[in-house]
């Protein structure tokens, strides 16, 4: 029993981060259509920005809350502006062609992420600073929380609760459903799609570059291709979920990362050797596009001709 | 001339050259002039590529569908044949030998390898295809990704071929192989594409719905069109196997299969002579760049090698930006174009002396403004 407590909360601390990611390619999926193959890497953007302003601002040094706030804050606002400027000058410039065009612009944006990340930073790991002292606890007998996993969900929470209030509470918010409703209909309604859209992308970057800190925490090596499986895992959480649904991309989420958890847990008694941990979120996928494409919490659309 | 006594030509035609090219980059060379073992490398790996990149220009030129898992079937092809190659070869060599002679059970073990390796591959894409292919596009994408991953991890996973240390290989290929097949690939997906099949593939592509509603069965030929693919891709694999003479998963990942999807973006998706192109340039893109002085940049030395996955995802942006539809886009350079330039008179420039651009072509790129209205 303490095993399984102590699985679910790994395994819900890793799903909070792929939540958080798993937002981030709902919305923009939602409202383009367009699967964003560069959020995994806005992700490594954000651990690397937090990773400079904690160093250079001397967080790192003498850790604190507000240190961390501000480092926090700042790598969002970092991954924000980034994820913007590769709306304007990558994707916009291609929305009007062929879905296949802007998919293979999407990839060619995260492998450049990636590259010029290695070349750079170099490709070998750097440690993020521990902003916060770390500090385990005992829950339910046996097994243990840490200070950093708190935060994890603490911030992960607030930050879900905060684009939930920002999605069906603000003027804003209700622009982003109608784009992703429909786009020709939100231009018609005097809504500036191009404002939104780059609004949508912000928000998103901004909840990955917070995963890449968040995670930078839990685990300090940051390496410039930290992305790629992370992103890949997110965005078959969002599919899990339904995508361009937003609660079902935080269930997704919490569910990849429990899955994850207790296959390397578990499966070792069964002869699952830990390596096929990355083979989970993939199997998952398959299945989940045999058996119920549309997702968990997605309604299916007819497709009209 | 009866058409197949013309086809038996040029097969000799193309084995002739082959011998002889693989004389020239021998050591001795060919009558006196021979090229050293670096253009041997690099023009195996250029045929090598070609098999990959006219393969999947198979699926996602001429069929319009996304695969980006190229690689995980040409490690299938690879580790399956060395598997053969290393466990079984040196047992049934020698009791093959006895029978036929030294060199040719030699070249007999390698057709069996390659044969062995290109079925399983056209097995695992008949496995993957027909889940996979009821998806749209951009699901599409991720599933072949995906599976491509599973597919490395699993294999990483089997100890007997060498996990994560890697397994070497007995060297089997040389310039002729690849050569061979490099031709045999071009060849069949050529007469793929002009055949019924091939327009079957092309409606698909153009419009998935229209070619449905024309009776087209659309799955049986993604299917088809996708294990035909693939069984290229293990074949090519298999090649790269025995010439590399070790094998790690480290050479399977999507890196490898972005590589071949920059070849035929760069090319032109949808021209097999586009693809071939692509295959050329990016397999001597390192090389070339090899050769520029190298560059100081954040504190350090960078050779521009290097510095070449940069360089492609960068190349990749600004093709999708200005020209989507690759240096050829969907046209064949070929025999054509000569005679174009040959009726157009000198004087005539202005009078409209340009060919046009092919229906295929026009709408690659727009977007069609009767789908945009869409019913939610």
């Amino acid at each position: 029993m303490d095993t399984f407590v102590q699985q679910l909360i790994n395994g819900l601390t890793i799903g909070s981060i792929y939540a958080l990611l798993a937002l981030g390619y709902t919305m923009v999926y939602g409202i383009l259509r367009l699967i964003n193959f560069a959020h995994g890497d806005i992700y490594m953007v954000g651990a690397f920005a937090g990773y400079f302003i904690a160093h250079g601002l001397g967080f790192a040094a003498q850790p604190s809350i507000l240190g961390f706030g501000i480092t926090l804050l700042g790598s969002m606002l970092v991954a924000a502006l980034i994820g913007m400027a590769i709306e304007r000058f990558a994707y916009r410039p291609v929305r009007k062609y062929a879905r296949m065009t802007t998919l293979i612009t999407a990839i060619g944006v995260s492998l450049l992420l990636e590259n010029l990340g290695v070349v750079i930073f170099g490709g070998a790991p750097r440690s993020f600073p521990q902003l916060l002292e770390n500090q385990n606890y005992t829950l339910f007998g046996n097994a243990a929380i840490s200070k950093s996993q708190i935060l994890i969900f603490s911030v992960s929470i607030a930050l879900m609760l905060l684009l939930q209030w920002i999605i069906y509470r603000t003027k804003v918010g209700t622009a982003m459903r109608a784009v992703s409703f429909n786009l020709n209909s939100a231009k018609l309604m005097g809504i500036n799609t191009n404002l939104i859209i780059a609004f949508t992308f912000a928000l998103g970057s901004a909840l990955a570059a917070a995963g890449g800190v968040l995670t930078a925490q839990y685990n300090p090596q940051i390496y410039p291709l930290m992305g790629i499986i992370t992103g890949l895992k997110a965005f078959v959480a969002a599919v899990l979920g339904g995508i361009g649904n937003i609660p079902g991309a935080v269930l997704g989420g919490l569910l990849i990362g429990a899955a994850e958890t207790f296959v390397v847990g578990y499966g070792q008694s069964v002869g699952i050797p830990s390596t096929y941990r990355d083979a989970v979120a993939f199997s998952i996928l398959i299945l989940v596009l045999l058996f119920r494409p549309a997702g968990l919490l997605g309604s299916t659309v007819q497709e009209k001709v | 001339m009866p058409t197949f006594v013309k086809r038996l030509l040029f097969a000799v035609l193309v084995i002739v050259v082959l011998l002889g090219l693989n004389a020239m980059l021998s050591t001795q060379g060919l009558f006196g002039f021979g090229l050293d073992d670096y253009y041997a490398r690099l023009l195996t790996f250029i045929g090598i590529n070609i098999i990959l990149a006219v393969s999947l220009n198979l699926i996602n030129g001429f069929t319009g569908q996304f695969s980006i898992g190229h690689a995980g079937f040409m490690a299938i092809g690879a580790y399956v044949s060395a598997y053969l190659t290393v466990y079984h070869a040196p047992n049934w060599e020698p009791a093959l030998a006895g029978v036929v002679g030294a060199d040719a059970a030699h070249v007999l073990i390698f057709v069996v390898a390659i044969l062995a390796g290109g079925l399983a591959t056209a097995l695992a894409g008949l496995v993957v295809g027909i889940p996979s292919l009821r998806l749209r596009g951009d699901y599409l994408a991720i599933v072949t990704l995906g599976f491509a991953e599973i597919i490395r991890i699993v294999i990483l996973n089997i100890d007997k071929v060498g996990g994560a240390t890697g397994l070497t290989v007995p060297g089997y290929t040389n310039f002729v192989w690849v050569g061979i097949f490099a031709v045999i690939t071009i060849v069949v997906v050529h007469n793929i594409v002009r055949s019924d099949t091939g327009r079957a593939l092309v409606s698909i592509r153009e419009d998935e719905l229209a070619a449905e509603a024309m009776g087209i069965n659309t799955t049986r030929y993604k299917v088809l069109s996708f294990v035909i693919s693939s069984a290229f891709a293990g074949i090519a694999g298999v090649l790269f196997a025995h010439y590399n003479k070790f094998l790690s998963t480290a050479d399977f990942t999507f890196l490898r299969s972005f590589e071949i999807i920059i070849m035929i973006v760069l090319g032109g998706m949808g021209s097999i002579t586009g693809a071939i192109l692509g295959a050329a340039v990016i397999t001597i893109l390192p090389e070339a760049l090899r050769q520029l002085p190298t560059i100081a940049l954040f504190g350090q030395e960078f050779n521009f090698a290097d510095l070449r996955l940069v360089i492609y995802a960068a190349l990749l942006i600004v093709i999708m930006l200005t020209r989507p539809q690759g240096v050829l886009g969907t046209r064949e350079f070929g025999m054509s174009w000569l005679r174009r330039a040959q009726k157009r008179p000198a004087g005539d420039e202005a009078v409209g002396a340009s060919p046009g651009v092919p229906i295929a072509e026009r709408d690659a790129t727009k977007n069609d403004p009767v789908k945009e209205v869409e019913n939610k």
